[in-house]
């Protein structure tokens, strides 16, 4: 456990640079290096999706990639979803919808879908319900997850390029 | 009531901080210098332990210390026996309950051995590692009726057996019922475990502070309270000593509330001796061990029935595996004997159970705790009464529903809560008829039999059951009750702020069930301010010393007809402050908009907080009698349960080659008394039915006769996910419980506990020509499984009649 690898990231907006043993998961160096403890750990084998977060726009299961794999990439947790004028439109939907109940899940859930909503904009039912399919819910039973999905689609333009108007460098705009 | 935010469709009070990452979770919760740790647990279901070597850990660096049962002195004990039995006449009941550290011999897999503490998680994870254990194999009590065969191992030796429980409940004359029977159904029904799979696994942080003699807990409870209580027990500590704080947990699903898990235990007890912060959190493969499972019955059912489908009695025997331990007494098979009789009227009824301890994880109530058990054995012995009668399914259940005007119907044995068993309040027949309408057609009755009296055939209007391609459609249609809300007691504490906020104080903890938004809802109904407006904390003691927990669908009943009790006491105070301050009678006062003032003169009225400010002056005096401030704090205990009650229906398509289903429609028409928020009880409902679902026909735990479970993640052990669960038409009925002011009946269970038997209706409907005789006496089921039976069936049928293999 000696030696350590240096690691500079930069996550929802501010850059770090740290040292880490190698066999730490990105998921405990959000947690418990950084303190963004937003992203949650359900299983730490990549089935349920809570840890999910955005590397370089990408959803990752943060439980499957080491810290020292991220070095200078750019990383959006959910942390970093909100902006200065308040709610990004998918957690005003999922208030609005009723989309969460325990909340320990929906952290790894809104990236899923920020990512899915940024190549498919206007998703239908069974799209929506494909993209989720990865996230496990115990408390909702996914119906109204679905509608604050919808909800979200219903209001971006017909020619929405994306649900947030953010880029991929995980920085709000 | 109806105009204010009571019964409001608002969004919930608690989203915010969940939505933004900023919620806290126990694992988020971080101390200076805290350590961590690992267990070493059994690798076996049964074995002696021979020896423990500890010397290669401890001798790591980063490692301070690790312990086994000897270590633990006199602070080694079993559990408490966390729920007694209930007082049935005859009961036998042997109470054997968990232990901090395994001493002597190991009974189940994932049983503690040791715990290792270290600077992180990964070097304890390591160290544990070098735990070396020397377990002798003995033979494993896996199977729940072998169990209790007179050879069979023990599980406690100091036992002459494996029974730890035997009870009867009686109502009527059984035998008499069967003699006087047109026709009798017997059957065996399999019930098998599952687990609750919150999304957040356990976990616990104990914070002692040696100069101010401070215990600080988190810890992920549904029952903060008494976690605090027995804490301060067992560590020889004052109450206000030990502080519990259950913050936001994710998901609790029954077995967070098992008291006291070994880890719940050793956690504060380590971080006394070591004087410093540690923190567990439970991983997900030790959450398919350490935590408690459910389920695990065997029924031998028999219904008399008349000839008309009239149920003249029901007679059933079973087995429940309660596992290694049982803390819990007899909740779960108590819930399983009293929620078999439904919403139906039974005159007759024999219930005997047996509880064995075998070599498995211990069961614990999870959603439903047990009811599901019972709804499916009732359930099933109907659909297969009426197959015969040549009834359909609803009709079968309208014949039996017990009539709007049987309310208070006593049913005349225990329930869990040791009161009797009577239903308080019900309307079934319109939940029944709701429920048909929105599933949009008709179950259908045998194609044998005559024509149901005095209904319309449904065969005119029904779509095509030959849905396109080789997929076959069937419908079914089932209704339950659900006794919820019992004792013994919830408490509140309202108080109005200078700043004019409201602060609520109850002692319940919440996981998800809208608690924060809920019992604000029915603030704002009383004082007349915002629901936003209304700070709600729960789950830390510190706040409130009394209560027990989140159970027993009893938030919205017991804790809330707390928090309105105190609510109105409040607003007695604002009324009776504001007629003297105003010189008007209370009558002619109102309270709206965070004010309180003379009706029809809007320039006569006071901010409740200026009000609160008042009535807390820091000269002149408090009047005799009276309290300083505008505060309150109430209680609310049932005598009894409340009885909710619902209706379900499905209409599913199989493909009867593969055996893959796919649910087409689902409908609940549900009774919880008055709603205090549609959009959560919605939302309860649909979650609950999701958690169904997957105990029908997707997980089940997969155990070797040796009791290795070889399905521990969720990789192997399937939860539905968005593509199983389809979307799930709600509505109401609502007749209001008269044991509490608001009418409430509790809904936190619902949804899951008649799934298993809709399955079953559904899926024999829909293979009835293509698997003739097909019966589903058995849940978990899977696609394996349902082919398995729909070969049996086809073979059955292709073999000469009288050949052997009946059922």
């Amino acid at each position: 456990m000696t030696q350590t690898l240096p690691v500079h990231v930069t996550v929802n907006g501010e850059a770090y640079e740290r040292t880490v043993p190698p066999r730490l998961l990105l998921s405990d160096f959000l947690r418990h290096e950084l303190g963004l403890t937003g992203t949650h750990v359900g299983c730490e084998h990549g089935v349920c999706g809570a840890c999910t977060v955005l590397l370089d726009g990408d959803a990752v299961r943060s439980c499957l990639v080491f810290a020292a794999q991220v070095d200078g990439a750019v990383i959006l947790t959910v942390e970093g979803l909100a902006g200065e004028e308040g709610l990004h439109p998918l957690q005003a939907a999922f208030h609005e919808a009723h989309a969460l109940q325990c909340g320990f899940c929906t952290p790894g859930i809104l990236m899923t879908l920020v990512a899915f909503l940024r190549e498919e904009p206007r998703p239908d039912e069974r799209a929506i319900r494909e993209a989720l399919a990865g996230n496990l819910c115990r408390c909702t039973g996914y119906q109204k997850i679905v509608e604050a999905v919808q909800i979200v689609a219903a209001r971006q333009g017909p020619d929405a390029g994306g649900a947030d108007g953010r880029s991929r460098t995980g920085k709000a705009e | 009531m109806s105009s204010g935010p009571f019964g409001a469709r608002i969004p919930r009070s608690e989203d915010a901080a969940l939505l933004t990452g900023r919620a806290s979770f126990v694992d988020d919760v971080q101390r200076p210098g805290m350590l961590h740790a690992a267990f070493v647990r059994s690798e076996l279901a049964h074995a002696r332990l021979r020896g423990i070597d500890v010397s290669a850990a401890r001798a790591m660096s980063g490692v301070l210390a690790v312990l086994t049962a000897e270590d633990l002195g006199d602070y080694w004990q079993p559990g408490p026996l966390l729920v007694p039995p209930a007082p049935i006449a005859g009961l036998t009941f042997h109470a054997r309950t968990q232990v901090p550290l395994a001493r002597g011999k190991v009974r189940h897999v994932g049983e503690p051995i040791a715990v290792v503490v270290a600077e992180n998680r990964y070097r304890a994870e390591d160290a544990a590692e070098q735990v070396v254990v020397d377990l002798d194999p003995l033979d494993a009590v896996v199977d729940v009726a072998a169990a209790l065969a007179p050879d069979a191992p023990l599980v406690h030796e100091d036992l002459r057996s494996n029974l730890a429980a035997h009870a009867v409940q009686t109502k009527g004359d059984y035998e008499a019922a069967r003699h006087a029977a047109d026709l009798l159904i017997s059957r065996e029904f399999l019930y098998d475990r599952g687990v609750a799979a919150a999304m957040e696994n356990r976990g616990i942080v104990a914070d002692w502070d040696e100069r101010s003699g401070h215990l600080e807990v988190w810890d992920t409870t549904q029952a903060p309270i008494p976690i605090r209580n027995g804490l301060a027990a067992l560590l020889g500590l004052s109450e206000s000593q030990v502080r519990v704080i259950a913050p936001f947990i994710g998901g609790g699903f029954g077995p967070k509330i098992m008291m006291f898990y070994p880890e719940e235990v050793l956690l504060p007890w380590i971080s006394m001796r070591l004087r410093r912060p540690v923190k567990w959190i439970e991983d997900r493969y030790e959450n398919f061990f350490a935590t408690t499972q459910e389920r695990g019955q065997v029924h031998e059912a028999e219904i008399a029935l008349r000839s008309d489908g009239r149920i003249l009695g029901v007679r059933d025997v079973f087995i429940h595996d309660t596992g290694a331990y049982n803390p819990y007494g007899l909740t779960v098979p108590i819930n399983t004997q009293c929620t078999l009789l439904g919403p139906y009227g039974v005159p007759n009824y024999y219930s005997e159970f047996r509880v064995a301890f075998t070599n498995r994880p211990i069961v614990t109530p999870i959603r439903g705790a047990g009811r599901q058990h019972g709804v499916f054995v009732m359930e099933r012995l109907l659909d297969l009464g009426a197959r015969e009668l040549g009834l359909d399914a609803a009709e079968i259940r309208r014949r039996n529903f017990l009539p709007p005007d049987a309310f208070p119907h006593d049913h005349e044995i225990l329930y869990q809560d040791f009161a009797p068993l009577v239903y308080d309040s019900g309307d079934y027949e319109p939940a029944l008829d709701r429920a048909i309408e929105l599933i949009g057609y008709e179950p259908r009755g045998s194609s044998a039999g005559p024509p149901t009296p005095g209904r319309q055939s449904p065969a005119e209007g029904r779509p095509d059951r030959s849905f396109p391609g080789s997929r076959l459609r069937g419908v079914g249609v089932v209704s339950y009750i659900e006794g919820t809300g019992i004792g013994p007691y919830e408490g509140a504490r309202v108080r109005v702020e200078a700043s004019g906020t409201v602060g609520l104080v109850t002692g319940v903890g919440t996981q998800g069930q809208g608690h924060f938004t809920s019992f604000a809802q029915l603030v704002a109904d009383q004082l007349g301010v915002e629901v936003g407006d209304v700070r709600v904390v729960t789950g830390d003691t510190r706040e409130f010393h009394w209560g027990t927990g989140t159970f027993a669908s009893r938030g919205a009943v017991v804790a809330g007809n707390a928090c309105h009790a105190a609510a109105v006491a409040v607003r007695e105070k604002i009324l009776q402050r504001a007629s003297e301050l105003f010189e008007v009678a209370e009558e002619d006062l109102e309270l709206a908009k965070g004010r309180v003032g003379v009706r029809g003169a809007p320039e006569r009225s006071i901010g409740l907080g200026e009000l609160a400010l008042r009535s807390n002056p820091l000269r002149g005096a408090v009047k005799p009698g009276t309290e300083p401030g505008l505060e309150a704090t109430s209680y609310f205990g049932p005598a009894r349960g409340a009885t909710a009650s619902g209706v379900h229906a499905m209409v599913v398509q199989v493909d009867p080659e593969t055996a893959m289903v796919e649910i087409e429609r689902y409908v609940v028409v549900h009774d919880c008394g008055t709603v205090i928020n549609p959009l959560i009880v919605e939302g309860q409902i649909q979650g609950g039915v999701a958690h169904g679902i997957g105990n029908a026909f997707f997980e089940e735990l997969s155990c070797d006769a040796d009791g290795q479970l070889r399905n521990a993640s969720f990789m192997d052990y399937l939860l539905p996910t968005a593509m199983e669960v389809p979307p799930i038409i709600t509505a109401h009925i609502e007749t209001p419980s008269p044991l509490n002011p608001l009418g409430t009946k509790g809904v936190g269970e619902a949804g899951a506990i008649p799934v298993a038997a809709l399955f079953a209706q559904a899926l024999e409907d829909a293979l009835r020509e293509y698997a003739p005789g097909l019966e589903i006496r058995e849940i978990p089921l899977s696609p394996l499984r349902l082919f398995e039976l729909i070969e049996d069936a086809r073979a059955r049928v292709a073999r000469p009649p009288g050949a052997e293999g009946t059922p």
